[in-house]
């Protein structure tokens, strides 16, 4: 679980998908890093990551970590989005019948979960079908 | 003039029909629906709260109002369920939507009048010409006690609205407040259900003010019933705003787009705010509409706007109300509804 002050860093991710996009080869980094893996180069530019995608891939959690078990059973998937980018995240409002790889996704803003009874509440995106 | 730039609504997909509850209770469903006009009501997920449906119905209303989040000075969340006893949830709106640091943020409480709460105050701030644009959302996802009549109506949604001076889809033209101090429906703190005072929640409470409010603002403006192409009145229930329209003079086509509640359920802070967002996705320019709220405790707060030409570039882009309320629809049995809305004792 993270501590508030690291949920709190990780905010320009978790709410508004703030990415960086490096100015010598144009790969898109997310969350954003001091220097690109791919090139070395330390120049980037703000971005900020497609709100709409597919499916590339997904699983059922039937046994979650503990601070996941009320959401169980649940899907998880690897989506493309339609920048390119590949993003893991929960895809809900899905009846899992429904779930197949290629389906249009949105983003949308959830609760990813609670710190117990008396901790924080930690929000963020999750994926649904795109209607 | 100013007015609402952009708007948008939040209803999550859940839906449990008045018989699934009724038939847990031992209670009589057609008598239910009769008395209550009410035939199914939204629920949220566990992962859905004020805060998420805020962000939603907001980033809507950024996207109608086609506007720079950066430039929002003020947002007000009203709420009677904010997820958090202390820290805002505006705070986290603003975040979500890219509006910070430089604005101006409050949680509104007063019962089902906070979103209008907040309308009122983000509204009075541009014609004060303090900001540029200001975000009024009303959300709720309120509870009833198991069993309890409330049970049936309490609801979840939010509806988001942008005001500003410029470029508005509908013109602010005037606003009125009426409100007097008066005990039908409370709940403690560290309470988890409210209380209610039975009947007494009708004509000293809600007709009241309801009907304190709408003669006043017509009375202020010189604007009579038939002037009016919409009517939205809070809607506790489904047969309260027909009751209420019928004893101001308005008629039942006036009230009928504005009104979601006998789908919906109460939306509490969303529900008058979501009826105005139905009427606005089917107005055209010229157009006049009375909203007016209510809050228990209690007090009603009234606006009459008119719409613009604006309103057809905006209004395909983002989802519109009656589309989140027929479409894409989940079904509940009791058992997963009393899961998600945590009414179910667990070992620690
Ligand atoms: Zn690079």
């Amino acid at each position: 679980m993270p501590t508030p002050s690291r949920y709190w860093r990780e905010i320009p991710q978790r709410y508004r998908l703030e990415a960086q996009k490096c100015k010598n080869c144009g790969v898109v980094l997310f969350p954003p890093r001091l220097i690109c893996p791919e090139c070395k180069s330390r120049d980037f530019e703000d971005t900020k990551l497609a709100e709409k995608g597919k499916v590339l891939t997904y699983t059922i959690i039937r046994v979650p970590p503990h601070q996941f078990v009320d959401q169980a059973p649940f899907a998880v998937g690897i989506m493309e989005l339609d920048d390119g980018v590949k993003l893991t995240g929960q895809i809900v409002d899905c009846d899992f019948e429904d779930l197949k790889i290629g389906l249009r996704v949105k983003i949308e803003f959830r609760k990813i979960f609670e710190e117990g009874g008396s901790g924080i509440l930690c929000y963020g995106y999750k994926f649904v079908p795109d209607m | 003039m100013e007015g609402i730039v952009g708007y948008g609504a939040y209803i999550p997909r859940n839906r449990i029909k008045v018989e699934e509850i009724a038939k847990v209770w031992g209670a009589d469903a057609p008598s239910y629906k009769k008395g209550l006009m009410l035939e199914e009501k939204s629920v949220p997920s566990p992962d859905q709260d004020t805060i998420t449906m805020s962000v939603e119905a907001s980033k809507s209303a950024v996207k109608r109002a086609h506007i720079d989040p950066r430039e929002i000075g003020a947002v007000y969340v009203g709420s009677e369920s904010h997820p958090y006893a202390v820290k805002p949830s505006g705070t986290v709106l603003a975040e979500a939507l890219g509006a910070t640091p430089e604005a101006h943020t409050a949680d509104f409480e007063f019962a089902c009048k906070a979103g209008t709460e907040g309308m009122f105050v983000a509204l009075g701030l541009v014609k004060a010409g303090e900001i540029k644009y200001g975000l009024a959302v009303g959300a709720d996802t309120s509870q009833g006690a198991p069993g309890d009549a409330l049970e049936y109506s309490a609801a979840a949604g939010a509806a988001a609205f942008i005001f500003g001076r410029d470029n508005v889809v509908a013109k602010a033209l005037k606003t009125y407040s009426y409100m007097t101090d008066t005990p039908d429906f409370w709940r403690r703190e560290y309470q988890y259900y409210p209380q209610h005072g039975g009947r007494f929640t009708g004509d000293p409470a809600y007709f009241k003010h309801v009907m304190g409010a709408a003669r006043g603002i017509m009375d202020k403006t010189g604007m009579k019933p038939p002037d009016f192409d919409f009517v939205i009145f809070h809607q506790p229930n489904g047969k309260f705003p027909f009751r209420v329209g019928k004893r101001l003079g308005f008629e039942e086509k006036q009230i009928e787009q504005g009104w979601l509640v006998n789908k919906l359920g109460n939306t509490y802070s969303g529900s008058s705010p979501l009826g105005l967002t139905a009427c606005l996705d089917v107005s055209k320019a010229g157009d006049k509409i009375l909203l007016v709220s209510y809050g228990s405790g209690a007090g009603s707060d009234a606006f009459i706007f008119e719409v613009t030409k604006k309103i057809d570039e905006v209004r395909d882009l983002a989802p519109k109300t009656r589309e989140l309320l027929d479409e894409n629809k989940h079904y509940l049995e009791y058992g997963e509804y009393a899961k998600f809305r945590q009414k179910i004792k667990k070992a620690n």
